[in-house]
């Protein structure tokens, strides 16, 4: 099954347990304040990731290292690299 | 401190136009090899680089010993992907470390991939930017949020089990690369996702080493509008193939 089929039947899954409970006919409906609090699920799950996404890559963009001392000891590792291939007769 | 019996790495170095960074990171890998004992082989892709790339290959045979370096260049640029074909052909190696020949990614980690792979007996070792003291240098707030976004929603839609699937710093076992190449039809960062996915597919294991990536010191580093299309392009691609 491929991750688009995955998420379509998870999606469907979710859905219609939802549908049947928050729109079910009259006779078979849940107390009032049940539905109540049900309509709007799927608005506040989806504000709910959004908040979520945000967060985490806001936090990852925060704590992305920037590595500061690998570019110093590269450039140190570089000028030793030119050094030795200039004696070993390399013409750059 | 030899490495006693790690088997035979071979070093994958597609080029285009490197001809400052290649020696240098020729020099990189052969320090590092020697110093941790490990038996190696660089092989050298050229697309027929205008710059004279292969000629500084040349003067590098020269000096390191065909043995060490071998150069395998072809005619005209072709793409990475057809680059490992072409190159893994003359490996002999047990394992292939396929790494940017642009000084972005240092030879150091790949006694710790080697360690790494021998600890939990992996399929592939992946270097990582996005895990514990990994990261980037050289990257602005825009660079960074765009690589952090795009790497979120990947996890999300593709829970690939492997936290950078974009680096293209990474260890495999000579017969898994092989399969994957076979399976692999992308072009560019996607091609790197879809190894990963299809390892993933196959069942292949993988182990995760944190990296520093140094953005290009030498020659200009570019992502366009172009590159985002591209990508999220061939995001949902895997999306709804795989």
């Amino acid at each position: 099954m491929t991750k688009l089929a995955q998420w379509l039947c998870g999606l469907a899954l979710l859905g219609s347990a939802w549908a049947a409970l928050a729109l079910s006919p009259p006779g078979l409906r849940l107390p009032a304040p049940c539905r109540q609090a049900l309509l709007p699920l799927p608005v506040y799950l989806l504000v709910a990731f959004g908040c979520y996404a945000l967060a985490t890559v806001g936090y990852r963009l925060a704590t992305f290292n920037d590595c500061e001392e690998a570019a110093a000891e590269l450039r140190e590792h570089i000028s030793a690299a030119r050094e030795d291939l200039r004696r070993r007769g390399l013409r750059f | 401190m030899a490495a006693g019996g790690a088997g035979k790495v071979s070093v994958l170095l597609p080029t285009y136009e490197e001809r400052h960074n290649l020696p240098l990171v020729v020099w990189l890998l052969v320090r590092t090899f020697q110093d941790s004992g490990i038996d190696f082989e660089i092989i050298i892709i050229d697309d027929g680089s205008p710059d004279g790339t292969q000629e500084v290959a040349e003067q590098l045979e020269k000096i390191y010993g065909s043995d060490k370096i071998l150069l395998r260049p072809r005619e005209k640029k072709l793409g990475l992907g057809t680059a490992y074909i072409h190159g893994m052909k003359y490996a002999s190696g047990d394992f292939i470390v396929i790494m940017d020949a642009d000084l972005s990614h240092h030879p150091k980690f790949i006694p710790e991939f080697i360690r790494k792979q021998k600890e939990g007996n992996f399929d592939i070792v992946s270097g990582t930017r996005y895990k514990g003291n990994g990261g980037v240098h050289g990257w602005d707030l825009k660079r960074k949020l765009i690589s952090r976004g795009a790497n979120f929603i990947t996890q999300v839609l593709l829970r690939p089990g492997a936290s950078d699937l974009t680096g293209s710093f990474r260890l495999y076992r000579k017969d898994v690369l092989q399969k994957l190449m076979e399976k692999c039809v992308s072009k560019g960062y996607v091609f790197q996702m879809e190894m990963i996915v299809r390892a993933r597919q196959l069942g292949y294991t993988i182990g995760e080493v944190p990296i520093s990536f140094v953005d290009r010191v030498y020659g200009e580093s570019k992502l366009g509008g172009n590159e985002i299309v591209s990508f999220l392009k061939g995001l949902l691609t895997l999306f709804a193939t795989t």
